[in-house]
């Protein structure tokens, strides 16, 4: 046996992965696997599934009515890392030009935030933005400065901020690592080529964070598309997405089969995403992409 | 000539100066939408009042009926007991996968053994709760439960919440682990060799405590997602067990109280408590930071 070890790295390095790697074959990879059979099953009358072959869910998922929430799913999942780009990119910006010591805590400070249970956040935002007795709502009438209630809650608004607020660290942490190895001496040369500011961040800065940027975008798209937790607090039930449709297929209607054509296919909108990411060089971000 | 030089100079300056004045109220202003709400949560934990928008002087009621509240002091241990054992175990599988990946650059199927420890990473909570919960119901293993006392209190943990647990966990170790091990000079590993350590005891005495400070970042992110998670324990731990997420989630839904602000808080105790011991295990470390991705 020690024989054989030595004689081949190859049977080492299979016995340090057999464990995780059995541990996900089992746990990771038949699920997914039962979830993708599943998807092109039916269901019986108790809930149960029928062996019998079809592609009634998929034809299903593109039914108005779950087609409609899929949208709106990729549409707060676009306005998520819309918002991030726009908010967390000057921030991004801010945080890479400190002083190496301010920086250092600027994204602890960003982290201790992100470290916090999501379902807390979602929760702190939940009693801010509640329609009649939310904090910013009661402030802003006690203050006179609104007549009735904003409508903060139960709303794309609502769920659109919960998400920037939960993963907008996401999208700042690699623009920060690109935009920080940024060599000065380019901008320097920029400026003494008698570029203005905007031109020496439109030729100079933004190309050289663009892989930050693809892979913050990507970071925070995917979470989004797959959000459960935050439309099912700040959406008030009003508003649904494919996590909470899902959710009902499995928990609710017991119709597992459908479900899981909808799993398979928001994970095939993902991992076209993540192609995307990665033609685009989106996986150099942090190296400086140069 | 130099009249107009020193003017434009000057103005230069000015709109250097404003730019950054902006700049920093920017800053600030970006911390502040992510401090405010959390702190705005604590405050009203403290608030003498049922509302959580109407402060009405300070109290330590919504703790105390926190602490006498069974269910949620049984959650609170079911998710310490969740993330010890999953941390554990997730921790001893990711670093060894972690060795195989950044050690042996070629061997049969590497690749497919590389993708299926990032997938888990890729694939978003929801997909995998589903997944889980098809697989467990499914295969017979079900929702049975590890009982063990603690604290005085009954726990029935499923072992299929440790099981998913350990299951995003052992990913995220690797990744952890694999970055450290890509930094590490191999030279140190050959110089044992050729004063002929056995590899075991080069293991031990040279890699290992290198790796270390990789594989405590990693035993931290681990601990950290297992006490966060609410979604995969919600749907792969049958009915009836709660660890505090899964407790906050069904609270909330039933309505808001101050009491769910306590419970809040006190998990953002621990979250603040885990960052400060990712810090001081980090100070030993040469590269300051921990190794998180």
């Amino acid at each position: 046996m020690n024989d054989a070890l030595r004689r081949y790295p190859a049977l080492r390095a299979w016995l340090l992965l057999a464990p995780s790697f059995l541990w996900l074959l089992l746990f990771f990879i038949i699920p997914l696997g039962i979830i993708v059979v599943y998807s092109f099953l039916q269901r019986d009358v108790y809930g149960g599934v029928v062996w019998k072959w079809s592609l009634d869910n998929y034809r299903r998922v593109f039914d108005p009515l779950y087609f409609k929430t899929f949208l709106y799913s990729l549409w707060i999942a676009f306005l998520t890392a819309f918002f991030s780009l726009l908010f967390g990119y000057p921030l991004a910006y801010f945080i890479a030009t400190r002083p190496e010591k301010t920086r250092n805590a600027l994204v602890l400070a960003l982290m201790i935030p992100f470290w916090t249970n999501f379902l807390v956040r979602t929760y702190a935002w939940l009693t801010l933005l509640r329609t009649n007795t939310g904090l910013i709502n009661v402030w802003l009438m006690q203050w006179g400065l609104l007549d009735k209630p904003l409508p903060l809650f139960g709303n794309t608004f609502a769920i659109t901020l919960g998400l920037v607020y939960g993963w907008m660290p996401d999208m700042i942490l690699p623009i920060y690592a690109a935009l920080e190895q940024i060599d000065h001496r380019l901008l320097e040369a920029a400026e003494d080529l008698y570029a203005s500011g905007w031109q020496v961040f439109r030729r100079v800065i933004w190309p050289l964070s663009l892989p930050g940027v693809v892979a913050g975008t990507m970071l925070v798209f995917i979470p989004s598309l797959g959000a459960f937790v935050t439309p099912a607090i700040l959406g008030g039930g009003k508003r649904l997405m494919i996590g909470n449709v899902i959710t009902n297929q499995f928990l609710g209607a017991h119709d597992w089969p459908f479900g899981s054509a909808l799993s398979v296919l928001m994970m095939a909108v993902m991992l076209l995403a993540t192609l995307v990411y990665f033609r685009t060089g989106g996986d150099r971000a942090g190296q400086g992409g140069l | 000539m130099t009249a107009s030089a020193a003017k434009v100079a000057r103005q230069h300056r000015t709109r250097h100066w404003l730019r950054r004045g902006l700049f920093v109220a920017y800053g600030f202003l970006g911390y502040a939408f992510f401090y405010l709400p959390i702190v705005i949560l604590v405050i009203f934990s403290f608030n003498d009042s049922r509302s959580v928008s109407k402060w009405s002087g300070f109290t330590l009621r919504w703790y105390e009926a926190m602490l006498q509240d069974h269910q949620i002091m049984v959650a609170l241990w079911n998710s310490v007991f969740v993330a010890v054992v999953s941390t554990l175990i997730a921790t001893v599988l990711g670093t060894l996968a972690a060795l195989a990946l950044e050690r042996y650059r070629r061997f049969p199927a590497r690749l497919f053994a590389d993708i299926t420890l990032y997938l888990p990473i890729i694939i978003p909570d929801i997909a995998m709760a589903i997944m889980l919960l098809a697989f467990f119901k499914l295969s017979g293993i079900g929702f049975q439960t590890w009982k063990v006392s603690i604290a005085g209190l009954r726990l029935a943990v499923p072992y299929s919440v440790i099981i998913g647990h350990v299951a995003f966990n052992i990913s995220f170790v690797a990744v952890v682990v694999r970055a450290r091990l890509a930094q590490m000079d191999r030279t140190l590993d050959e110089a044992a060799q050729d004063l002929y350590a056995t590899p075991w005891r080069t293991f031990w005495r040279v890699t290992l405590p290198l790796m270390m400070p990789g594989v405590l970042g990693g035993a931290l992110l681990a601990f950290t997602l297992s006490l966060d998670d609410f979604v995969i324990t919600f749907f792969t731990s049958g009915a009836g067990f709660n660890t505090l997420p899964v407790r906050v989630f069904g609270m909330i839904r039933k309505g808001v109280t101050p009491k769910i602000n306590a419970v809040s808080s006190l998990m953002l105790g621990f979250s603040l408590l885990l960052v400060t011991l990712a810090l001081l295990a980090a100070r030993g470390n040469e590269d300051r930071k921990i190794q998180m991705f």
